[in-house]
């Protein structure tokens, strides 16, 4: 079944890891929707989440593929149900008279958006949440005229104590 | 600690790794490395072309089963090199190269003879490395050798700029080193080894089928027990030719796409599968949906990332061929085994003796399997076979019987036309004390003919057995076939002569078109004192079977 699933992977922070990463997946033809990386807790050792589109047998190829690349240390598949997905997004909306400014203001309200810059024709909002709350927004902000979104892609984090350092190798 | 010159360092790294020779060719971006060879116990083999470098270092590796290591400078020299690189990552064969770059404060500026090596071989590498200080160059030469040899093994790229081999810098050579990402397993799992065991019990109709990985982990002789514990037939892949004698009575030979009849046939109709050691080529499966459809299979494979790739395996066993295979035996000599009918044995004893190929043919223009008996009865079993590739490697490996690991080396996994000769010689540098022959198609032998030089200049004395039927003959066979015999592009026409271009290079060549002529060429080749060329006009349009289409069955075999 085609479904959306999300693989961490903890890699060595090298030159060339993400074209390494990157080059893989597309070589090997796996659909990969959203990758994010950032620093972590430890030292030396970046996280990257994706999500990647396909059967569980793609994605367990998915996984043992990256496994494969020495400068990847850990990886591991999280499961959405049991999770926090965030995604962070800039938009830049045109406001062009009072009454769109003041519903722009209502609606990041609303939202739990945060106004980061203000000029005469425009806004930036920042809005961080899963994908449905980035989407209910977005398409709200369209009305008024989208200038630009930029987007972090997903971040997921599993509840509860462990750690994908701690947790058991698929 | 010790304050020491990259280059130096380099060299040194490599000493304490053993290395012997080194294949190459020198430039500007690596005379600082050349200079370090010069004075130390390397012998360094100069090539006439960077992919000769690299087969040769792969043909190396392939018979000692240690890494063979190759050298280019940058820009061109490494993008030659490439193709060797692909071909020995297909084959999980150990080769090192190492590439001269441009100094660091170049790099980017497209400087002369720059390229992104790194970038280029990431794909067809097992890992690669681009030197950032020369204190850091043991360790990175440690860490490559440890990656290229070790698990699955592959090819490693270390990218070395100019000013890291010029450089000094205090450095210290590691005794060992710890990838934190790289850890193969290397034991069965002992829930999986038992599961395995109790299908093995239970199958009525059970076939082996070795591949490259018995050979790689050096697992013959727990094969032939377990083969003849149970007792089951053996069938190999290309790649796994040798890892079990071919002389064996349970033995079927070769199966796939041009494999014998009887090993196909027994795969189809077993009820379990064990292979060992296998990647699940299209090339040795057919039609991955009809492959083996009624049998149970076990998957040995050191790499998880095989299992369940190309065909869905119902007891997969990770881990090293040779210590799963142990620990099978083991169980299975506890456990209390039941009588199994003989007559599945007897079935596929039947098949081997109805399908024996016709080999001794008296026909002028020769018949290419005349040429494979001749040859075979001409080596003995450790004497080694390198291919090019076409149908010349074809009959090779469905007519000529291999009995030891390590004495068949083929280009599988990329079919490298050219990879043959100089894999030959990188064979002939580790083993000098057997005979090497190629076999070679006509076209594949003038990809890399100018490895003839280095043939005659260093006296590696091996003979290229020219299959010459002045055809791109695995094409023609297709256009044949499939394509309505509309032959575009194959026509190699008449030249080059390639007795004259033997004799030219300063190499012994003899030309060979009556049957009985065979055996004395052979004999006369090897007495030469020189490398030879022996060439064997063959029937041009004669095909190799038997054959499975694209896209069909094992079972279902043409020709
Ligand atoms: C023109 C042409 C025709 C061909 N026709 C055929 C054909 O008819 N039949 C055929 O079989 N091939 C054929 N081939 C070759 C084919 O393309 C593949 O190269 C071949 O089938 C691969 O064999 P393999 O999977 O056994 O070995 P490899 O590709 O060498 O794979 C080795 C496997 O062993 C594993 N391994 C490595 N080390 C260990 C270890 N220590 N322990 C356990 N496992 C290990 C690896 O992970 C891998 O899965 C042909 C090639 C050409 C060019
Ligand atoms: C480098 C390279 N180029 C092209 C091919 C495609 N190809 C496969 S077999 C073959 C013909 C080989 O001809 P020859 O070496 O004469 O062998 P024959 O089939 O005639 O025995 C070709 C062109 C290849 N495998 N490798
Ligand atoms: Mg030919």
């Amino acid at each position: 079944m085609d479904e959306e699933h999300f693989i961490v992977a903890l890699v060595e922070d090298r030159p060339g890891v993400m074209q390494r990463i990157a080059g893989m997946l597309r070589r090997r033809n796996f659909n990969i929707d959203s990758i994010s990386v950032g620093t972590t807790e430890i030292p030396g050792i970046s996280r990257i989440t994706m999500t990647v589109h396909g059967d569980r047998l793609t994605l367990e190829q998915a996984m043992k593929q990256l496994n494969k690349l020495i400068e990847v240390v850990k990886v591991s598949e999280l499961r959405q149900e049991e999770s926090v997905v965030r995604e962070l997004a800039l938009v830049k909306v045109s406001v062009k008279n009072e009454r769109a400014r003041a519903e722009v203001v209502q609606y990041a309200n609303i939202f739990r958006a945060r106004i980061v810059d203000v000029s005469r024709q425009s806004m930036m909002i920042e809005i961080t949440g899963d994908e449905e709350k980035l989407r209910a927004f977005i398409e709200l902000m369209r009305s008024y005229g989208i200038i630009e979104i930029a987007r972090t892609g997903k971040v997921i984090m599993a509840r509860g104590a462990k750690s994908v350092k701690t947790r058991e190798a698929k | 600690m010790a304050a020491m010159k990259g280059a130096d360092a380099v060299v040194q790294a490599l000493e304490r790794e053993g290395v012997e020779v080194v294949f190459g060719i020198p430039g500007g971006a690596s005379i600082p490395l050349y200079d370090s060879l010069y004075s130390s116990s390397i012998r360094h083999i100069l090539m006439r072309h960077e992919q000769g470098a690299a087969h040769a270092a792969d043909g190396y590796a392939r018979v000692l089963g240690k890494a063979g290591v190759c050298s280019a400078t940058s820009g061109p020299g490494a993008t030659n090199l490439t193709t060797g690189i692909a071909n020995a990552y297909m084959d999980s064969s150990p080769v090192i190269a190492i590439t001269g770059q441009v100094a660091t404060p170049f790099i980017g500026k497209d400087a002369f003879q720059e390229t992104d090596v790194i970038g280029i071989t990431m794909p067809i590498t097992k890992h690669n490395f681009q030197v950032r200080s020369v204190a850091e160059i043991p360790e990175v030469i440690k860490k490559a050798f440890h990656i290229a040899q070790t698990g699955r093994p592959g090819p490693v790229l270390i990218d070395l700029p100019k000013d890291m081999q010029e450089g000094e810098a205090e450095v210290e050579f590691p005794e060992e080193v710890s990838l934190t990402g790289y850890k193969p397993t290397y034991d069965g799992h002992p829930r999986q080894i038992k599961e395995a065991a109790k299908a093995i019990l239970d199958a009525e109709r059970p076939v082996i089928l070795a591949g490259g990985g018995v050979i790689i982990s050096g697992a013959s002789s727990e094969l032939m027990r377990l083969a003849e514990l149970i007792p089951a037939p053996v069938v190999t892949t290309l790649m796994g030719k040798g890892s079990f004698p071919e002389s064996h009575p349970l033995s079927l030979g070769v199966l796939g796409m041009h494999g014998r009849r009887e090993a196909n046939h027994a795969v189809t109709e077993s009820d379990l599968l064990i292979a060992v050691g296998t990647r699940f080529s299209d090339r040795s499966t057919g039609m991955v949906s009809c492959f083996a459809p009624e049998a149970k299979i076990i998957h040995i494979d050191i790499d998880p990332a095989e299992i369940g790739k190309n065909v869905k395996a119902h007891i997969p066993v990770v881990g090293d061929a040779r210590r799963v295979l142990r620990q099978i035996l083991q169980v299975l000599e506890e456990m209390k085994r039941r009588g199994r009918s003989k007559s599945w044995i007897e079935k596929v004893r039947e098949w081997k003796k109805e399908f024996a190929p016709k080999l001794d043919y008296d026909d002028v223009p020769l018949k290419p399997h005349r040429v494979i008996k001749e040859i075979m009865e001409f080596l003995s079993e450790d004497d080694i076979v390198t291919t090019e590739v076409g149908q010349c490697q074809m009959w090779a490996h469905c007519y000529m019987s291999r009995s030891k690991p390590r004495t068949f080396i083929s280009s599988g996994g990329l079919g490298t036309m050219g990879f043959g000769f100089p894999a030959a010689l990188g064979a002939k540098v580790a083993k000098p004390e057997v005979k090497v022959v190629d076999i070679a198609g006509d076209g594949s032998f003038l990809m890399n003919i100018q490895e003839l030089a280095t043939a005659v200049e260093n006296g590696i004395d091996v003979i290229v057995a020219v299959f010459d039927n002045r055809y791109l003959g695995m094409v023609r066979q297709w256009q044949e076939l499939f394509y309505d015999r509309r032959y575009s592009a194959v026509d190699l026409g008449n030249s080059p002569d390639f007795v004259k271009v033997a004799e030219a290079f300063g190499a012994f060549g003899i030309r060979v078109e009556k049957p009985g002529e065979i055996g004395d060429a052979l004999r006369e080749a090897a007495d030469s004192g020189k490398p030879a060329v022996v060439d064997f006009v063959i029937e041009r349009e004669c095909n190799i079977f038997p054959m499975v289409p694209p896209g069909k069955c094992l079972k279902e075999v043409i020709g």
